[in-house]
């Protein structure tokens, strides 16, 4: 296999376009210019996939050490090109709402590129070590940015986030080196499809569970998993946008991305033997999270909380495991990233020209910004499900699939666990229709204080950069097979 | 060509410093820097062209020259370089803490001094025997005497230099019982000797007293390598020696230490009845030694205390894997992972000292706003950090990686675990540092850095092979096997 391929250099890119800047060429256009050819590029890559064969393509491998048997190993298939996708466009939306600033632009340019980068590489990567290396490199850049450039109580939020990210990646790193530990007699590799392959190679190989444990919360931790997610809302609060963009639209998608790749093909016994734990925690994502979520009273707040939220819709599509549920948690995980982007990029609007992001401070903001009324209501559609939206057909498919994962309806009847999950979580559409819809009112309608009068509206990238999102959510929305015909091959383990 | 002539050359050299300081009416100090400097760069070359210790020579009854040798003989002669780069930048600092009466007086020594400790680091990679160990060891350790108080118009230093005195002495005083306890139950000092002896039906009987002997040379390469308990003298030292010195002490003193304890151990581990003792003291004093010292790097407020209590983790780390070794690990197969790590722990440290020399003071609030005042003093100084935490695509990870990899084989769960709570203190307190860095605006009246262009080569050098090595550890895996 050749050394470097296609997506070694789409990984490099962002990388490129970091050091660039940090040499001091201009910021804005090295960036605009950098993530354009990187959602170009990655188009490119999925027109080109071999939808027909399937399976990983554009594959390269660099040998890094032959003692570990680690080499810096690419290769994507269906479900690594759509999470690609998601993160190149996240990415240009990203650059775009970055305001001018006055002061150190190249350093704020540089740290989101860094971001994007090492999420392009953890989905590229299938060396498991570089995976998880990739994603650890997001955190120095996450750390500085809202330190530096957070709001409210941003030193707070930045440690908060960068240790229960740290320890929970430590956790997840032992899990991995559990695994690797723990790989049949004589063979040493980090080479992600040998592991993918290994339980149908041989039916007799198992893990030890500890190794799962290890794995489900160092992941979950990440994907701020009920209850290891009380780093995420003050986080994504607090974080200038495009950072909050970045990380809670594609860096959390890494942990998801990872048990769908690791996780779930490798223990199909503990995943069955802990289901129910797995169960209960995801319905505390959806109710518990969601009731929280509905008692916020700030809008980064409640965004922050809906984000954790809407992880329970994935985790039970990943639970119910099979080929409708695994689809629609694939395609939930595009969306969610998709319109998480385009609520934060208008919160962040919303905070630059009034100040404050209180319910009670704001409203009727629609009259003087109609613009970004407009905008936040297809994004808070989005995130709430209403049909032609990708969110609709992925929780449709979420819900279908679990329910499918037990009896059929009839004469004696009696749920399984996971339907009585599913019927829990179908409640989480009502929840996250209400905080929606009460936010919208909050903040765009109902009656203006005065001094909101003269505000002006949504600047013109910004605009564009939510428009992108949205449209990219209506087209999956109304063609989801679109999206499907990539994922729904990979997904199955 | 025998590999003796390089400590030999290495020696000459550092007399011929002393020789021109002498002779020469008022040279130029940085001159003799950069003599030293070229001199043990040939030195390096020449590494590559010598040849083996023939068996059964004279010289390889004390003397081995094994690829694990020559490594840390290029370590200690790299170190030294950049030693005496640093110290360039560093001699004003220098002079002002020494009386002279004519300008300049009184500097030599303090460039000609590491070459020699230099020439003991590299004998004692060598050293198959437990007198050559010893005598290489005090070359060490009393150059460092001289070093560590040599400004000695400053408190500071001649409080560190009272301190490493009385506790070196007092470490020489158990290396030299231990071996005499060891000769007494072995009849040997030459290491392979012993082996011999130990492995070939050894009297169970004298075992206690032999343990005893071991226990002994263990808790004096404790001092060397700041272990814990032997690490109480490491932050009064490192913050009161001139700074170069510190990192010298701070990787050469270490890596030799480490190559003696390994090459010491190696004998008697594989003997279980003796080993598994000695392993399970040496995973205690590793679990004990990385709690204690990212502990209490968390509240230091000056940045060298920190990279001191930073020191004695790293240690731990290291010490994780000497104790890993044994039934699984059998050998020397944990030695490139160990010498992997040290290598990377050489790049990350002087990259902070460069930074903490050029920069002029030491508190952590003096770093402030660096990255406004100087945005590539401050990118550097991150680079280290990171690497130093362990952020994956540094040589800090790889090597992190590498020596987690050796203690899971043997088993040593305990260890791993403590191992990763450790790392994620260890975020915490470097991170302090880039927040500080980054975070925090420039103070008032800050005085402007300026940086020489030696320094900046060094550090930019350092920088890129962080990553370099973060990604591709081969070549110096290779130079290990």
């Amino acid at each position: 296999m050749s050394p470097t391929g296609p997506l070694f250099y789409l990984t490099l890119l962002p990388f490129v376009a970091a050091v660039l800047v940090m040499l001091g060429s201009p910021a804005r256009l090295v960036s605009r210019i950098f993530s354009g050819v990187l959602l170009a590029l990655t188009l490119a890559l999925c027109v080109q996939y071999d939808r027909a064969a399937g399976g990983m393509a554009f594959g390269s491998e660099l040998p890094v050490s032959e003692s570990l048997d680690l080499s810096l190993r690419f290769g994507a298939d269906g479900l690594s090109l759509a999470m690609l996708l998601l993160t190149a466009i996240v990415t240009v939306a990203a650059v775009w709402v970055i305001p001018p600033m006055q002061d150190r632009e190249n350093l704020f340019y540089a740290c989101v590129m860094l971001i994007s980068g090492g999420v392009v590489g953890a989905f590229a990567s299938t060396d498991v070590l570089f995976f998880y290396a990739f994603h650890e490199v997001a955190l120095i850049p996450t750390f500085i940015l809202i330190g530096l450039w957070g709001s409210g109580d941003r030193r707070v939020a930045a440690w908060k986030a960068t240790i229960y990210l740290g320890a929970g990646s430590f956790v997840l790193l032992l899990g991995i080196l559990g695994v690797y530990l723990n790989l049949p007699d004589g063979v040493r590799t980090f080479d992600m499809t040998f592991w993918r392959n290994l339980p149908q190679m041989q039916p007799d190989f198992s893990l030890p569970h500890w190794v799962y444990w290890l794995l489900l919360i160092g992941f979950g931790t990440l994907i701020s998993l009920f209850p290891f997610h009380s780093w995420a809302p003050q986080a994504y609060a607090s974080a200038p946008t495009p950072a909050a963009m970045l990380h809670a639209g594609v860096l959390k998608k890494f942990g998801l991305y990872g048990m769908l790749r690791i996780l779930v093909p490798l223990f199909p016994e503990a995943m069955e033997q802990y289901l129910n734990i797995f169960l209960i925690l995801l319905c505390g994502n959806i109710l518990y999270i969601g009731l929280v979520t509905i008692a916020q009273k700030r809008l980064d707040w409640m965004l922050g909380y809906s984000s954790v939220m809407h992880m329970g819709y994935i985790f039970l599509g990943i639970a119910a495991l099979n080929e409708i549920s695994l689809s629609g948690a694939a395609l939930l995980m595009v969306a969610h990233g998709l319109s998480i982007a385009a609520c934060f990029a208008v919160c962040g609007v919303v905070r630059e020209r009034t100040g404050t992001l209180e319910f009670a401070d704001l409203g009727g903001l629609a009259k003087p910004m109609p613009r970004l009324g407009l905008l936040f209501g297809f994004a808070a559609m989005a995130s709430v499900g209403l049909p032609g939206f990708a969110n609709f057909p992925g929780e449709l498919m979420v819900f279908f699939g679990a329910v499918g994962a037990g009896e059929v309806f009839g004469p004696g009847f009696t749920p399984s666990a996971i339907q009585i999950a599913a019927i829990v979580a179908v409640w989480g559409v009502v929840i996250s229709a209400v905080y929606m819809l009460r936010a919208y009112r909050r903040v765009f309608f109902g009656s203006m204080p005065e001094r909101w009068a003269r505000l002006a509206d949504v600047p013109v990238f910004t605009r564009y950069a939510v428009i992108l999102l949205v449209v990219a959510l209506m087209v999956v929305g109304f063609l989801p097979q679109l999206l499907l015909q990539y994922v729904t091959p990979s997904v199955l383990p | 060509m025998n590999p003796l002539v390089l400590e030999v050359l290495v020696v000459s050299l550092g007399i011929a410093l002393l020789m021109v300081e002498a002779f020469s009416p008022k040279p130029d100090k940085r001159l003799l820097a950069w003599i030293g400097m070229a001199g043990l760069a040939t030195v390096f070359v020449l590494t590559f062209f010598v040849g083996t210790v023939p068996p059964g020579s004279p010289t390889a009854a004390f003397y081995t020259a094994d690829s694990f040798a020559i490594f840390f003989k290029r370590f200690a002669l790299v170190s030294t370089i950049l030693v005496l780069a640093m110290s360039i930048d560093y001699l004003p600092v220098v002079a002002r803490f020494v009386p002279s009466e004519r300008e300049g007086g009184g500097l030599g020594e303090f460039l000609a001094l590491p070459v020699l400790t230099c020439a003991g680091l590299m004998w004692m990679a060598s050293a198959a025997d437990f007198i050559s160990i010893f005598v290489s060891l005090e070359l060490v350790t009393i150059s460092f005497y001289v070093l560590v108080a040599y400004m000695r118009r400053s408190n500071a230093g001649l409080e560190a230099g009272t301190k490493y005195l009385i506790l070196g002495a007092l470490s020489t005083g158990f290396v030299v019982y231990g071996i005499t306890w060891i000769f007494g139950m072995t009849g040997q000092t030459n290491l392979r000797a012993i082996s011999e002896v130990v492995t070939g039906g050894y009297p169970a009987a004298n075992i206690p007293a032999l343990l005893f002997g071991v226990g002994l040379v263990i808790i004096a390469l404790g001092f060397k390598v700041a272990a814990f308990p032997f690490q109480f003298w490491v932050p009064d030292v490192y913050q009161g020696a001139p700074t170069p010195i510190t990192a010298f002490l701070s990787v050469g003193s270490k890596a030799a230490g480490f190559v003696v304890l390994l090459r010491v151990l190696e004998p008697f581990s594989a003997v279980p009845a003796i080993w598994e003792k000695l392993s399970a003291v040496l995973a205690v004093v590793a679990g004990a030694t990385l709690i204690y010292g990212n502990l209490a790097a968390i509240p230091q407020q000056n940045l060298k205390r920190l990279l001191s209590y930073s020191s004695v983790g790293h240690a731990g780390y290291l010490l994780m894997a000497v104790a890993s070794i044994g039934a699984v690990l059998p050998g020397r197969e944990a030695w490139p992972a160990i010498g992997f790590y040290l290598a990377a722990y050489l790049l990350m440290t002087f990259l902070a000292f460069f930074v903490l020399a050029v920069a002029g003071g030491d508190e952590i609030s003096h770093f402030n706003g660096l990255a406004r005042r100087a945005p590539w003093l401050a990118a550097a100084l991150l680079v280290s950090m990171i690497s130093l935490a362990g952020i994956p695509f540094t040589a800090g990870f790889l090597g992190k990686l590498l020596l987690f990899d050796v203690a899971l084989s043997a088993g040593n769960y305990v260890l791993v675990g403590i191992g990763v709570l450790t790392v994620a203190c260890g975020f915490y307190f470097y991170l302090r540092v880039v927040g500080a860095m980054y975070w925090q605006p420039v103070p008032d009246g800050a005085a402007p850095i300026r940086v020489s262009v030696t320094a900046k080569v060094a550090m930019a050098l350092l920088a890129v092979l962080i990553f370099v090595l973060g990604v591709f550890p081969q070549p110096v895996l290779s130079l290990l096997d």
